[in-house]
């Protein structure tokens, strides 16, 4: 589910968990009706099953991070050797598992919201609701989390509700994407659905980002990621060789120029300009590549660069700006 | 801003105005014969029904403090302000008029010495009377405490507790009791010394009897008639021992917000 800030993104984790009553509507999970207000339906948070991992953690202070996973199954009546053992193989899943002696008050925003996913996890869920799950990752461990993330997700059985405002956390975990917008559904359905037919300005800001879909390849000394007509220098994260795999490049990662630029960016392509989109003081470049990528400049370097329509650019794309995703 | 020097100097004042009374008494303490005064069977008498009472007024006054300071803390009805009054008023009423009233409601003709009379219980002049006194006087410092802790406590970690399936009296155990334990430390020191401070409710419900409800300080007040040495130094142990109290826990409580 992703939303801009104020969308209404916690408010709707909160009601499905129970923990804030509906005033109208229904929730129903796999044919059973959790909540109905016309019915006077309404189970308590503990009758449902889910697993939420809260944006702000909400590790239990007076527990360590193995006690808190554990805390779950140790609720419903599992054997603390058992629930222990639970907690632990998801926390060593997460990469979580050398915090687990460690109090709430000792974990950094990162490490708690790990704990917290583990706790989420660890209680079985039908239904597994993350807000903002990577929001307290820092730049640098950011994609290792989403990976990490990403691989929980494949092993969970149930449905999970991931709430997000990052475009690339939707388009790489979600098999399915609903935006919300001002309390409402704005628009549903795959990545690619999105990507092609924008519903709203927030969408299409979503839509903007470049996703790849290709395989990696070794050339030399270097990692390539092959997508179309494209060859992109890439480091390849996880992703072994051979694989197939996609990248992720945000349009403000694309640096346009008239003349071959001398900078350090390994990947410099030649294109023609397809369609110049303006919004606000931003302006959106697609480029005429196969498959096509978008930039984003200012509107002064617009109009510095001269550019319209058909005109010929190099556009500069520094290796370390594209995130490579197992496909 | 930094901390002028006058309101250092000003504290400093302050400071000496709380130390002198008890410079004073450790002045003017028979420190010589004070093993044996110390050891007399009525003051080892006295100290033993102190700390029982007031150990026991303390665990009594939690279990009415911590119901009140919960409803007082989150629940909404009308006459809360006054309930909280009600509570609190015995923290600033006089000690008598508090043992008038202990007599008034639990006395032979108070309103329910009839039915504690058929019951064949009798209250006042009895060590209950002396638990009961210092429960009176010093459990509204545990309501205080209390409420406040509850009222700081991050109700959605409850609610995350809530999610995971956690029944009322599992979250009470491992969020709630937890969370509180810095007020309810605070809140026993500071029941705990004003309970075993008490002297004016004590005497007037539970009376002076040797060795039934002759506490700590209705001693120093009998032993002051004969022996102003003696009255001085039990009042030096009975201060000392609450600056103890005090300070072990409420600086704890400063220590610990979490």
């Amino acid at each position: 589910m992703l939303g801009p800030n104020g969308a209404g993104k916690s408010t709707l984790v909160a009601a499905l968990a129970g923990l804030a009553p509906l005033d109208a509507g229904r929730v129903a999970v796999g044919g059973r009706v959790w909540e109905d207000v016309v019915a006077g339906v309404r189970l308590a948070p503990g009758e449902r099953r889910i697993g939420v991992a809260f944006q702000d953690a909400r590790l239990f202070p007076a527990l360590s991070a193995l006690d808190n996973a554990a805390y779950g199954p140790r609720a419903r009546g599992v054997s603390r050797a058992e629930s222990r053992r639970r907690a632990r193989a998801w926390l060593e899943r997460l990469g979580a598992l050398h915090l687990a002696e460690r109090r709430p008050a000792a974990l950094s925003g990162g490490e708690a919201q790990r704990v917290a996913l583990a706790r989420a996890l660890a209680a079985d869920p039908e239904v597994l609701l993350l807000d903002e799950p990577l929001s307290a990752q820092d730049a640098a461990a950011r994609s290792a989390a989403r990976r990490a993330l990403a691989g929980a997700l494949a092993g969970f059985g149930g449905v999970a509700l991931v709430v997000t405002h990052d475009p690339i956390e939707a388009l790489t975990l979600a098999d399915r994407v609903v935006v919300l917008e001002g309390g409402r559904i704005v628009q549903a359905g795959d990545a690619e659905s999105l990507r092609r037919r924008p519903a709203t300005a927030w969408v299409a800001e979503l839509a903007g980002v470049n996703l790849l879909a290709g395989r990696l390849v070794a050339a030399g000394r270097e990692i390539f990621l092959e997508s179309g007509a494209l060859r992109l220098a890439v480091l390849p994260g996880e992703v072994p060789i051979g694989a197939a795999a996609e990248a992720v490049v945000p349009p403000h990662a694309i640096v346009l120029s008239l003349d071959a630029p001398r900078g350090s960016a390994r990947n410099v392509l030649r294109g023609g300009i397809a369609a110049i989109d303006p919004r606000g003081d931003r302006v959106r470049v697609t480029l005429d590549t196969r498959p096509p990528l978008t930039a984003e400049i200012t509107a002064e370097s617009l109009a510095d660069l001269a550019l319209s329509e058909g005109s010929i650019v190099h556009a500069a794309i520094k290796v370390t700006e594209i995130e490579v995703f197992p496909a | 801003m930094r901390t002028p020097r006058l309101v250092v100097g000003l504290a400093a004042l302050a400071a000496a105005f709380f130390a002198l009374p008890l410079l004073g008494l450790v002045a003017a303490a028979p420190w010589r014969t004070a093993g044996s005064m110390l050891l007399a069977p009525q003051v080892t008498r006295a100290a033993a029904l102190s700390l029982v009472a007031a150990t026991a007024a303390v665990a009594l006054g939690t279990a009415l403090a911590f119901p009140l300071a919960w409803v007082l803390a989150r629940t909404r009805f009308p006459g809360r302000r006054w309930l909280r009054g009600l509570v609190l008023v015995p923290m600033v009423l006089p000690p008598v008029v508090a043992g008038v009233g202990l007599l008034a409601a639990f006395g032979r003709r108070g309103l329910l010495g009839g039915a504690l009379e058929a019951a064949g219980v009798t209250i006042p002049f009895t060590t209950a009377a002396v638990v009961l006194a210092a429960t009176f006087v010093s459990a509204p410092f545990l309501v205080v405490t209390l409420e406040a802790g509850l009222a700081g406590l991050d109700r959605r970690l409850e609610d995350a507790a809530a999610t995971l399936g956690a029944s009322p009296a599992r979250i009470l155990a491992t969020v709630v009791l937890p969370g509180l334990k810095p007020s309810l430390a605070a809140g026993v020191a500071l029941a705990w010394t004003r309970a075993l401070g008490e002297f004016g409710a004590t005497i007037t419900f539970a009376g002076n009897l040797r060795g039934r409800t002759q506490t700590m300080p209705l001693a120093v007040y009998e032993i002051l008639q004969t022996d102003a040495g003696a009255a001085i130094l039990l009042s030096v142990v009975l201060l000392l021992v609450s600056l103890l109290a005090v300070v072990a826990v409420r600086g704890g409580l400063f220590r610990d917000p979490a």
